[in-house]
């Protein structure tokens, strides 16, 4: 067993003092940012990204900064439950499937079981996830070894059109909005002929869009202007989690494994095809309901109904890294932006990364398991102090978000002009947001735009501009069928829905 | 829900769907245009700089078309409101502050900027006793400037201020 080796080794890596103590900074970091509106996963981290620079420069550095970047990743996702249960204010677009059952529990007096059920489960479904990262991830390299430019592209496209057959928004509109994401992404210097693209004699689009600002922009100031719709202050229930609930959850939590194992099955099938964690934690809330016994009790406050979307979130939200690691796909904008880290640091990722770093693959790796037991012991013993972060008046906490978006958008570059385009950003994504216009789509076409003409420009290249070469073989055919199989699935769908109704 | 709803709607749905489609429909007709102008054939050794973008373009076009059609003929009938004029106002008074702090970052820096965005907020916002706009505001800028600067060693956009205490 190979991966076993290569596992321990990793722990070898990561369990160095200092390792140790930036998990507890990252996952902290974490909760935090994924506790205080507007800030979430793919901002926090896109904010702190440039902080890590500095960091990576060290031998072994790049593993401490994806460990604090990761960790900070587990940390938001871990957050998010907290003000979906305590607050009913999903603090992160996965759980807000969590306050279906969340926030009735609470309001029942039983906040510290539905934490804990919240907690335990993310911590299931993430650990599930990284089981499967460990030994399929270094399978699909492998195999993504042999990839050349025709299958790069087929993998695009599949993750492209996964976005359009998936997402419950309108196809038209995540279609449009992918499209000004490759558009945004193709703006500055051709990286093939050197030419200037959509520039139009702007100095400052020289460089390009960096996805960075757009993250900053789209989920930092979006979401606070969203956000300052409902009106200014948040009303909550009490936390208190003693070590009695703790156990008592505990023991209940066995009977619903048929629950937890549907979820992380469910979690780690989207985070891996890019649907992302929103969609899976909805998913398995839907899926728990229509299995449980006692499915028409859903939404009044059952303990199951927490489990099921927590698992899920937490699994699809880690299996995201997989495609990250392997293919250079990211399966969700966080960890797009934890791409975005490797490129800044130097770092390729892809099939290659197995084989050239393996000391940074492994040691990531096994921070995951040990960054979710650190997480669920922090989450677990801290809730009254995160929870007291969010009775901060907004009026206080609103304009320091507002400054760290602004310093984070500005260190990106050391640009002023950045930051401008960051409060641009924000208003495109508060008027997306409420028209249904996806934001995953349009960050992930920023950050792969590049990557995704290159591959296709290649491939057309070796095959004299003959589209046939991403039907040539039956790897790359089935990637593409399967690609436009999906893009295809609106219309398919509603023709079967049209079929039935006649 | 929030504070001035008498649900007054500011303007609806369709409007806001039909505004963003169309800009769509400009964005892509930009793009198209650049295209154009790069060329989006084939040239002796491939594909010519305009080549992807071009059809970007046209997707992005005919997708927001429909989107358009959907707006002002599907949605004729129900015109949900899209943003109601007391959250309007609230949006707007944290959005054009905004603006005028990134506007200042570039003359007074950003520690000082950022301190008076703060403070304005909690008083005008938040009505908070001076004494404490000034320790929150300041204090947050002082943090920020240990962080970045001092651990860091990041530098962040410095102005008169700092000038004046010698901390550039």
């Amino acid at each position: 067993m190979d991966e076993i080796q290569s596992l321990i080794q990793g722990f070898g890596i990561a369990l160095t003092l200092k390792n140790v103590a930036l998990m507890f900074t990252g996952i902290i970091l974490g909760v935090i940012i994924g506790v205080l509106p507007g800030l979430g996963g793919a901002n926090g981290v896109a904010i702190l990204l440039p902080l890590t620079f500095s960091m990576s420069q060290v031998p072994g550095g790049t593993t401490s900064a994806i460990i604090l970047l990761s960790c900070i990743y587990w940390g938001a996702l871990f957050g998010g439950a907290i003000t979906s249960i305590l607050f009913n204010i999903p603090g992160e677009p996965w759980s807000v499937a969590t306050t279906f059952d969340g926030y009735p529990l609470a309001q029942k007096g039983r906040a510290g079981a539905a934490l804990t059920a919240a907690f335990t489960s993310s911590f299931v479904g993430a650990l599930v996830a990284v089981i499967v990262i460990t030994f399929l991830s270094p399978l699909v390299a492998k195999f993504a070894l042999e990839f050349g430019p025709p299958e790069f592209f087929s993998v695009y496209l599949l993750t492209f059109c996964a976005f359009v057959g998936m997402s419950k928004e309108p196809p038209f509109k995540t279609l449009a909005t992918m499209m000004l994401g490759f558009s945004l992404a193709a703006v500055g210097t051709d990286p093939v002929t050197g030419e200037l693209r959509l520039t139009f004699g702007s100095t400052h689009l020289l460089t390009g869009f960096d996805f960075l600002i757009a993250v900053i922009g789209l989920f930092g100031i979006g979401e606070i202007l969203l956000t300052l719709e409902e009106g200014l202050a948040f009303k909550g229930a009490q936390a208190k989690i003693n070590l009695k609930v703790v156990l008592e959850t505990w023991k209940e939590l066995p009977t619903y494994w048929l629950t937890s194992i549907r979820s992380s099955v469910v979690g780690c099938f989207m985070g891996i095809v890019p649907g992302g964690a929103t969609p899976a934690s909805f998913m398995s809330y839907g899926v728990a309901r229509r299995f449980s016994k006692d499915g028409d009790k859903f939404g009044t406050g059952m303990v199951e109904g927490v489990v099921a979307p927590e698992t899920a979130a937490h699994a699809a939200g880690t299996a995201a890294l997989l495609p990250m690691l392997t293919l250079g796909v990211p399966g969700s904008p966080t960890a797009a932006v934890l791409l975005g880290g490797l490129l800044i640091w130097g770092l390729q990722p892809g099939p290659l990364l197995f084989v050239e770093q393996k000391d940074f693959v492994w040691g990531l790796i096994a921070s995951m398991y040990l960054g979710n037991i650190v997480g669920l012991i922090v989450v677990l013993t801290c809730v009254p102090f995160f929870a007291a972060i969010l009775r901060v008046p907004f009026s206080v906490i609103a304009p320091i978000i507002i400054v760290i978006c602004a310093i984070g958008a500005y260190t990106v570059h050391n640009s002023i002009f950045d930051v401008w385009m960051m409060l641009v950003f924000g208003v495109v994504g508060y008027a997306f947001k409420k028209l249904q216009y996806p934001l995953a789509p349009l960050v992930l076409a920023i950050v792969l735009g590049d990557r995704a003409e290159s591959s296709f420009r290649q491939s057309m290249l070796v095959s004299q501009g003959d589209m046939t070469v991403f039907f040539s073989n039956a790897l790359v055919g089935s990637l593409t069928g399967l690609a436009l199989f999906l893009l295809a699935w609106p219309l398919i769908s509603l023709a079967i829905a049209r079929l039935r109704q006649s | 829900m929030s504070e001035g709803s008498e649900g007054k709607s500011a303007f609806g749905m369709r409007t806001a769907e039909g505004v963003v489609a169309a800009v769509f429909l400009t964005l892509g007709a930009i793009v198209i245009f650049d295209s154009v102008r790069l060329g989006f054939g084939w040239k002796e050794d491939g594909p010519q700089a305009g080549y992807f973008p071009f059809y970007l373009g046209v997707i992005m076009c005919v997708s927001s078309l429909i989107n358009l059609v959907v707006a002002l003929v599907a949605l004729r009938a129900k015109d949900k409101s899209f943003v109601e004029t007391g959250q309007l106002k609230l949006v707007l008074s944290v959005l054009l502050p905004s603006a005028v702090y990134v506007g200042a970052i570039g003359w007074t820096g950003i520690y000082v900027a950022s301190a008076l965005f703060v403070a304005f907020f909690m008083r005008w916002l938040g009505n908070y006793a001076w004494w404490k706009v000034a320790a929150v505001s300041i204090g947050n800028s002082v943090v920020f400037f240990l962080i970045f600067e001092v651990w860091f060693k990041i530098p962040l956009p410095k102005g008169p201020l700092e000038a004046f205490l010698r901390l550039n």
